[in-house]
Formats: C-alpha cells, sequence, structure tokens
C-alpha cells in the first residue's frame, strides 16, 4: 500500500455531484457538489444541524442518497454499506471511537479483518503490518500495549490506523478535535500532514474554523443541508467563513415592535449546574424575562443552553435560584413547576417532547398528566384531552389523519406543530424554547414563528434557544451569549448582524491570527470543552489584527471586550468573566440599547 | 380512516395467527423427531382437555398464572422486569397461612386479614428491590432474583416445628391450618368446583386495565415504560414511579399462592407449589401486557399443562409440553415484534409518499439536520 505513488495533486479523489437526502418531512442533504483533491486536507464546515453528518453517512455508504452521485478516483460508485465504501478505499474516524478497551492495539485494529485463513490467526503478518504503516505515517503506534492503557490522542491514532489497515486511502475525520486537548490537536495536525504527504486524502469535518484555517487545503461550507462555497483559507477570514455557515436566506423571522411589558416573569440568580467532575458546565447564569420578551441565548451547542433550561425545568440539580413572577421555583419538581405556568419544547423532541409510539391524543396529556382538560381528579378524562387533541391539530395546522394515529408516524415538522401548540396550552406565563424549529420545513417553521409572536403579543415571556441566528436575531427582543457556560455578552438584536454573533459565540475573533499558534490555533475554540480553561472564556473575544476600534462600553477591560466588527454600531457588549454582576445590575435587559 | 382501522385490525390477528401456527409446526417437529404422531398427539390432548374435570382444573390453574401474568405486566409496562414474582407468592402465601391459623376471627373477616397481608408482604417483599434500585442503582432482575432464593429461605426455616410450623399428620411439617369457616367457598360445575377466588382475580384484571388505561397514574407509568428521558420531561419522578409499581406488583404476586391456600390447601406445607411467578413471566410475554391477553395466555398455558396429563397413558413423554410453551412464547414475541415493524415501516413510508407528493409541485422543502 505504501509503495503506491503519491497522485497528483490536481487529481480528483472524491467527487460528490447532486446529492440529496430526504427524510420524512425534511431534506438533509440537497444539491451538495464538493471535488476533493488527492492528497489534501478538505474541510466541511456548518453548524451543527447542517447536514455534515448526513452527508459522510452518504460518503461512508451508511446512507443511500435519493438523487446525485459519488466519484471516487474519477469512477462513479454506488454503496450500499460501509463495507463497500472500505472497498473503495475510503475508511472513516468516528467522532466516538469504535474500540474495545480489553484488547490490545494489535487486536483492536485487525478485529473484523483478520489476518490468515481457515480460522487461523495470523499475528505475526498482523503486527508487521501494523508497524509498516505506523512508521510510513509517523503515528508511533505500539501493536500490544492494552487499549485501556492509551490517552485519547493514541487512541484516534488507534483508529486511524485501523482505517489505513483496511486500505483505506481516503480518510473521513468527524469532528476529530472534539474529544482533544490543544496538546493532542497539535499532534493530530502533525498526523494529518504526514498522512497527506504520504498521498493520503483527508475529509475533516468540524465546525472549529480556527482549527479548519489551520489545516485545511480547502474548505467547503454546508448551511441548510446543501454546500454554499468551497474556499481557500488563504482567502477568507475566520469571521467570513462564519459568515457563510450562518447564512441568511430563510424568511425573516422579523418580529420588530416590542411588546416587552414591566412585569418579571422569570428571574434567574447565579444558577450553577456542575458536571460529573465537579466543573460546572452552566457557571453561575443570571437573566432576568419580563412579560411579552423574548429572550434569546446564542451559542455553540454545548456551551450550556441545555443545562440552562434543565436547570429551569428542574430536571437536573443545580444551585442559585429561579422565581416565576412572584413565586420561588427553587424548590418544587419540574412537574409543579409545569403547573406553574411553564411551557417547554425541549430540545430533542423524539426523546423528550413525545411518546413516540402513543397515539397523538395520548400525546397531548404528556407534560400536563395534572392539568385540565386532561384529568379530572386521579382520572384521564379521554373526552376531554381528545377534544383539545382535535383543537390544537386545527389550530396549528398539523397535517395527520387523525388522532389515533401514533406519534412516530408524524413527520418533524408536524410533531414540532403538535408540540408547540400543546405546550401553549393551558396559558402559560413562560416558554423554554430550545431549537423550536430545528429540522422542520419551510412552512412548520413560519407557522411556528408565528405562534411564538402571536403569544408574546399577548404577554408570553420566551426563553429562546438556537442555532439559527436569523431566528434567534429576527425572534428576540434580547440576546445573550453563552459560551462555556457563562453569559458574556448581550446584543441588540436590532443592530446586531449574524456575523458578529457568529464570531462572539465561536471565538473565531481569535483564529483571525492563527500564525502565532501555529496548526493549535484550534485549541481554544468554542466547544472544545476538555481544555476547561474558563478564565479564557472572556478573552475569546479579543478582536484579531481587523482594524477595529476599541470599545468604550460599560466593560472596563478592554481584554474582555467583545469585538465590533463592521459599522454596524455597538450592537455587542462584552459583560466579561464578570458577567453575572453587571447582568444582575441592568434592569433594563429588556430591550433597551446599550451604550 | 376506515381503511386505516381495518388494517390495524387485520395486523392485530395476523399476529396471534402466526405464532399459533409456527408453534403447531415447530411442535409437530419435535414430535416427529421423537417418533411420535403430531396429529395423535393433538387428538388425543383435545379429546382429554375438553373434559370436564380437565377443564375445572385448568380454570383453576388459569386463575393462579393469571395473577401471576398480571403482576409481572404491571412492571413490564414500565420496562421494569420483576423476576421475583416466585418469591413474592410464596412468602406472602406463607405469612398469611401463619395469621390465618393463628388469628381468632369469623370466618369471613379472616379471610380478608389473610388476603391483605398477603397483598402487604409481596408488596414489601417486592419493595425491598425497588429500594435498592432507586438508592444504590441496583438492577430489579437481579435483586428480586436473589430475593427469591432468600424468600425461599426464610420460608424454610421458618417452616419448622419448633418455629411457625407444626406437624399434621404423617410427618409433613406445615402451618397451622385455618380453621374451616374461613374456606373460601368454590363455586360448583359440572367437572367439580371453580376456585372461588377468581372472582377476585377477574377484579384484578378489571383494576388492571383501569389503573393503566384511565388513571393519571396508570399514564405516567406507560410514559415512564415508553420513554423514560419523555416521562421525565412531563414531570413524572421515576424513582417515585418505581417504587409505587414495584408495590403494586408485589402486591398483586402476593394474591398468586390465595386461591390455593384459601381453595383447597388451608395451610402452608412443605409442599407448596413454587414456579408460577416464572410461568407468569411467560404468560405476560404471551398476553402482551393487555388484560385479556393475558387471560387467554394464562387459559393456553393451563390448558397445554392439564391436557398433557394424558400423554404419558399415549406413550408420549409428557414433557413435550414445555417444548410446546417455549415454541409458544418465542413465536407470540417474535410475530407480534414482525407486526410492530411492519406496521410501522408502512406508516412512515406513506407518509413519506404524502409528503414527497405534496412537496413536488410548487414549494420546495428546506430543512436541516437528520431527524435521526
Amino acid at each position: 500500500m505504501t509503495s503506491a505513488p503519491a497522485p497528483a495533486r490536481d487529481t480528483i479523489a472524491v467527487q460528490l455531484r447532486g446529492i440529496t437526502k430526504r427524510f420524512p418531512g425534511v431534506v438533509a442533504n440537497r444539491d451538495i457538489d464538493i471535488a476533493v483533491r488527492a492528497g489534501t486536507v478538505h474541510a466541511i464546515v456548518g453548524e451543527n444541524g447542517a447536514g455534515k453528518s448526513t452527508l459522510m453517512k452518504i460518503l461512508y455508504g451508511m446512507q443511500k442518497p435519493d438523487e446525485g452521485s459519488i466519484e471516487v478516483d474519477g469512477r462513479t460508485v454506488s454503496f450500499s454499506s460501509p463495507a463497500d465504501a472500505i472497498s473503495a478505499g475510503i475508511g472513516m474516524v468516528h467522532q466516538h471511537f469504535m474500540l474495545a478497551d480489553n484488547l490490545t492495539v494489535l487486536e483492536n485494529v485487525v478485529l473484523g479483518a483478520e489476518p490468515g485463513g481457515f480460522g487461523r490467526l495470523d499475528f505475526r503478518a498482523a503486527r508487521r503490518r501494523i508497524l509498516e504503516i505506523s512508521d510510513s505515517y509517523g503515528l508511533g503506534v505500539e501493536p500490544d500495549r492494552l487499549l485501556e492503557e492509551l490517552g485519547v490522542g493514541d487512541r484516534q491514532r488507534v483508529e486511524i490506523l485501523k482505517v489505513l489497515y483496511r486500505g483505506a486511502r481516503i480518510l473521513i475525520l468527524d469532528e476529530p478535535t472534539a474529544v482533544l486537548v490543544p496538546q493532542e490537536v497539535d499532534e493530530l495536525f502533525g498526523n494529518l500532514q504526514e498522512l497527506k504527504s504520504e498521498g493520503i486524502t483527508i475529509l475533516f469535518i468540524s465546525h472549529k474554523l480556527d482549527e479548519v484555517l489551520a489545516v485545511a487545503d480547502e474548505i467547503t461550507v454546508v448551511r441548510r443541508g446543501t454546500t454554499v462555497a468551497t474556499v481557500l483559507p488563504a482567502d477568507v477570514t475566520a469571521r467570513r467563513l462564519a459568515e457563510l455557515m450562518v447564512g441568511g436566506e430563510l424568511p425573516s423571522p422579523e418580529t420588530r415592535e416590542s411588546t416587552v411589558r414591566p412585569e418579571v416573569v422569570l428571574e434567574v440568580r447565579g444558577l450553577t449546574v456542575r458536571g460529573e467532575e465537579g466543573r460546572p458546565l452552566l457557571d453561575d447564569v443570571s437573566l432576568t424575562i419580563h412579560a411579552g420578551e423574548v429572550l434569546g441565548i446564542a451559542g455553540v451547542e454545548g456551551n450550556g443552553q441545555a443545562e440552562l433550561v434543565d436547570a429551569i425545568m428542574g430536571l437536573r440539580p443545580a444551585t442559585g435560584t429561579v422565581r416565576l413572577g412572584d413565586r420561588e421555583l427553587t424548590e418544587l419538581n419540574t412537574r409543579h413547576r409545569r403547573e406553574a405556568g411553564i411551557g417547554f419544547i425541549p430540545e430533542d423532541r423524539q426523546r423528550q417532547g413525545l411518546l413516540l409510539e402513543a397515539p397523538l391524543w395520548e400525546n397531548r396529556i404528556l407534560g400536563h398528566q395534572s392539568q385540565r382538560p386532561n384529568v379530572t381528579g386521579p382520572w384521564i378524562d379521554r373526552a376531554g384531552a381528545r377534544a383539545d387533541t382535535e383543537r390544537i391539530v386545527r389550530e396549528y395546522d398539523v397535517r395527520t389523519p387523525g388522532i389515533d394515529v401514533a406519534a412516530s408516524a408524524l413527520s418533524g415538522g408536524n410533531q414540532q406543530k403538535l408540540i408547540v401548540g400543546r405546550e401553549m396550552s393551558g396559558n402559560p406565563v413562560l416558554l423554554l424554547a430550545a431549537h423550536p424549529t430545528r429540522g422542520v420545513d419551510v412552512g412548520a417553521q413560519a407557522q411556528i414563528w408565528d405562534a411564538l409572536r402571536t403569544a408574546r403579543a399577548e404577554g408570553l415571556a420566551v426563553l429562546l434557544i438556537s442555532a439559527d441566528l436569523d431566528e434567534l436575531i429576527g425572534l428576540s427582543d434580547t440576546i445573550e451569549v453563552i459560551l462555556r457556560g457563562r453569559m458574556v455578552g448581550t446584543a441588540d438584536p436590532r443592530t446586531v448582524t449574524p456575523e458578529e454573533l457568529g464570531s462572539a459565540m465561536t471565538g473565531a475573533g481569535e483564529a483571525a491570527e492563527p500564525a502565532e499558534h501555529g496548526p493549535a490555533g484550534g485549541r481554544h475554540a468554542a466547544g472544545t470543552v476538555a481544555v476547561a480553561d474558563r478564565e479564557d472564556a472572556g478573552r475569546h473575544l479579543v478582536p484579531g489584527p481587523d482594524p477595529v476600534p476599541p470599545d468604550s462600553g460599560p466593560g472596563a477591560d478592554p481584554d474582555l471586550d467583545v469585538p465590533l466588527p463592521g459599522t454596524a454600531g455597538p450592537g455587542l457588549t462584552g459583560t466579561g468573566t464578570t458577567g453575572t454582576g453587571d447582568l444582575a445590575n441592568d434592569p433594563d435587559a429588556g430591550g433597551e440599547e446599550r451604550p | 380512516m376506515k381503511r386505516f382501522d381495518l388494517e390495524r385490525i387485520g395486523l392485530g390477528l395476523a399476529a396471534p395467527v402466526l405464532a399459533l401456527i409456527v408453534a403447531a409446526l415447530l411442535s409437530s417437529i419435535a414430535l416427529v423427531i421423537s417418533g411420535n404422531s403430531p396429529l395423535h398427539t393433538f387428538n388425543a390432548m383435545l379429546d382429554y382437555g375438553t373434559q370436564p374435570e380437565t377443564v375445572v382444573q385448568t380454570v383453576n390453574k388459569a386463575t393462579i398464572y393469571y395473577l401471576s401474568g398480571l403482576a409481572v405486566a404491571i412492571g413490564f409496562r414500565m420496562n421494569l422486569f420483576n423476576i421475583g414474582v416466585d418469591g413474592q407468592y410464596q412468602i406472602a402465601a406463607f405469612f398469611a397461612a401463619v395469621v390465618g391459623g393463628w388469628l381468632l376471627l369469623p370466618g369471613p373477616l379472616l379471610i380478608i386479614v389473610v388476603v391483605l397481608v398477603a397483598i402487604v408482604v409481596g408488596a414489601l417483599w417486592a419493595g425491598i428491590a425497588a429500594v435498592l434500585k432507586v438508592t444504590r442503582g441496583v438492577s430489579e432482575v437481579i435483586s428480586t432474583i436473589m430475593l427469591n432464593v432468600i424468600g425461599g429461605g426464610i420460608v424454610a426455616y421458618l417452616l419448622d416445628p419448633h418455629r411457625l410450623g407444626t406437624i399434621v399428620g404423617t410427618q409433613q411439617v406445615t402451618t397451622k391450618p385455618m380453621p374451616s369457616d374461613a374456606y373460601l367457598p368454590g363455586i360448583p360445575v359440572s367437572g367439580g368446583e371453580i376456585y372461588g377466588f377468581i372472582v377476585v382475580a377477574i377484579a384484578c384484571g378489571i383494576a388492571y386495565w383501569v389503573l393503566l388505561g384511565r388513571t393519571r397514574f396508570g399514564f405516567d407509568l406507560r410514559a415512564t415504560g415508553l420513554s423514560e428521558t419523555a416521562a421525565v420531561a412531563s414531570g413524572v419522578s421515576v424513582r417515585r414511579m418505581v417504587i409505587r409499581t414495584m408495590l403494586i406488583s408485589g402486591g398483586v404476586a402476593g394474591l398468586v399462592g390465595m386461591p390455593l391456600l384459601l381453595g383447597s390447601s388451608h395451610a402452608f406445607a412443605q409442599d407448596f407449589p413454587t414456579g408460577y411467578g416464572f410461568s407468569g413471566i411467560a404468560i405476560a410475554l404471551l398476553g402482551r401486557n393487555n388484560p385479556i391477553g393475558i387471560a387467554l395466555g394464562a387459559l393456553l398455558w393451563s390448558f397445554l399443562e392439564q391436557s398433557a396429563q394424558i400423554l404419558d397413558l399415549e406413550n408420549v413423554p409428557k414433557e413435550i409440553v414445555t417444548i410446546m410453551q417455549g415454541v409458544t412464547v418465542l413465536s407470540v414475541v417474535i410475530a407480534y415484534e414482525l407486526v410492530r415493524r411492519f406496521s410501522l415501516a408502512q406508516q412512515q413510508r406513506r407518509v413519506g409518499a404524502e409528503l414527497r407528493a405534496a412537496a413536488a409541485p410548487g414549494t420546495p422543502t428546506t430543512g436541516e439536520g437528520s431527524p435521526a
């Protein structure tokens, strides 16, 4: 294998043309066009949920595209299983390693591709091969170590070797840095250079812009399931990439006229959630939402949004206080919090929002098991629940043959409309909406936005979490930026642009100067939670070399300020690492523009 | 909508019919291999099984099995696997018999007290497993199996002439027999007497149906079984549900020994039968956790057992029935799973087709992320 001549750099190793993949109610990929040159690192970037994973599953034979063609080394191929992809020379290194702890490296590598025949295992030949591969690509793998003795970086190299052992010339790395600490990221990037120089082609999936800029030869941006641009790292900045990733093409969810009323509905003070090792996942967060106000939380996923929602719902233990109107919720369980008037649109509707195998009318009861019209005393009121389900189906335009079909038979958008309708029932005073339009089609999205707008006008307070920045900006009265469990900035949706928000969220400002960090530019990327160096949180927002005037806002320490890219004006205000105090002292968080 | 219902009924019938055909086929193969004629064997069983005496025995045994199946099914609906019904009913029947033998009360009152003792003891014994699960995270599968052994040991220890037992007649150690005015009268029919406790068993079936289908508690229980994450998000406290469900399951398990104790043995002797709890698991599976299904499963199970009594006379090994029972359970479980997957795939395919048809003209459908 190593004797294969390194292909010339301008031959195309993988060509995807017009790839489209539909799931019921969702188009996960549409008209994807990518050309990957042999012997290069080609990065695919996009927000979570943009369709990167589906695309890679298609390329690795785990999903079949509905339309489009795949060419590998100039030959059109059709994969019906990963085995086909492997035999075509494509290998995948998953984000979560597929290795057995109690086996040696050697055993792990040969597992499923055992050498020898007739039931005999030829470990000697396998060891020789492994060492050969390891040496020629500089992987430094020791075949006889037990896997459980190895660190994460070593394990990843074992995964890479495993794929090479099966003859792969094209490697797909799915978010390879997500589990690594900075030094390991450096090492990985070193390995990638080595692999590349030996003629291996690498597809590098990531949403961390600085890493991508440091390692890739070419970058393709995926947004809403389709490829929007292919660029060279030399030609773009992290900010430009963020812009491409976030985009702005959907019908606008604008709601301009403010409906914010003076009365406070939700008041959260010093909310902290700790992970299993005691590390805070949500760190001393305070926020206030008024009646008729939508507070948007902007952040890359995994920075504490889920923990914030769970803590307010009482789904996981937290310290700090939560008040709803003049009621203290801190000691209440989830059911009592719901009864107090909280509606909840969960992030994962299939896992948290629905009983997939139960009929729609029983799903109407879920989460409202103690409220009319679903129950009277200890009894389920079937007639009441069914009638009200009919109402929701009608008012929220849930497309279904009837209320007796299982929830799993509905499309994603219709499932979500049912959930929104349910959570709006019973006059809630607060709605927690986590990614309310994720994975739903445009029609359902517009309807859900309408429902939120109407309820807001009637005085509903909404905590909105979304990865769709257009949605956040369009619906919110105030936007808070969350990074590593802390609130690090406030933005005024009237003036902020998706690009500005995007760079504040991803900490892309720093990456505009990757040269200083060498290939390790990615070490501070948002989402590499393993770094756990929270004191850095504010500094991620330090402006790069772009000529940006220092902000003269309330943040005293200029290092802690958010850059104000462009000329849009002071849309973003950093509150720095002491953010909670600032927020707590600012009763006008509801829609007032900061100086 | 109509087409939908018809299809659902069709699929609902398909599973049991398919399962029974497969089970009969596989049993026939086993019979042929062991050198017997399937037709002859089935005929003999059917003949003997439909005689009045056998029918009475079948119904009586089915009463016991029904209670056991219900006890297991309550746990199943919440994804709790109570393997401990066997231990629960034995220890419950033992203490109930002790109380019944020693307490001086008028007959009807004594019967009520005995039944209540059985419920409470069964619930407490199951409650140990529940507490271990919610406080220490011990799987109820492990703990209930261990509690079976412990329960059996405790009963054996206490059933001793020096402790709670006495010797009656020929060396048989037993608890003190209950007074004859506390015998629960049977229902006389042509082939003998049916246990009076069948009334309680039927009431339990109705209560099961009402509890699960019509109450908030039942909704929480089923929601937890269908999706624990969704139940938690809806405000269900899973720990509390585990405790309550195990207590109810154990309480019903406590009733399993009652038809026998109140209807025929009137005391707990060393030969008090064991193993009904394990039959209950198979019967709950057969009945798909449905109260009527469990009744049919219990009757089928009992019928196979009783009608097999004739096989020795026909020179067919009686153990062939164990094979039949096992094959039936497997066939039912597999058939229902196949039908479930088939109907789900069909529903989704239909929705997908409708969507594609709707999306094709005009508005382009956009979305992001895979629904996985």
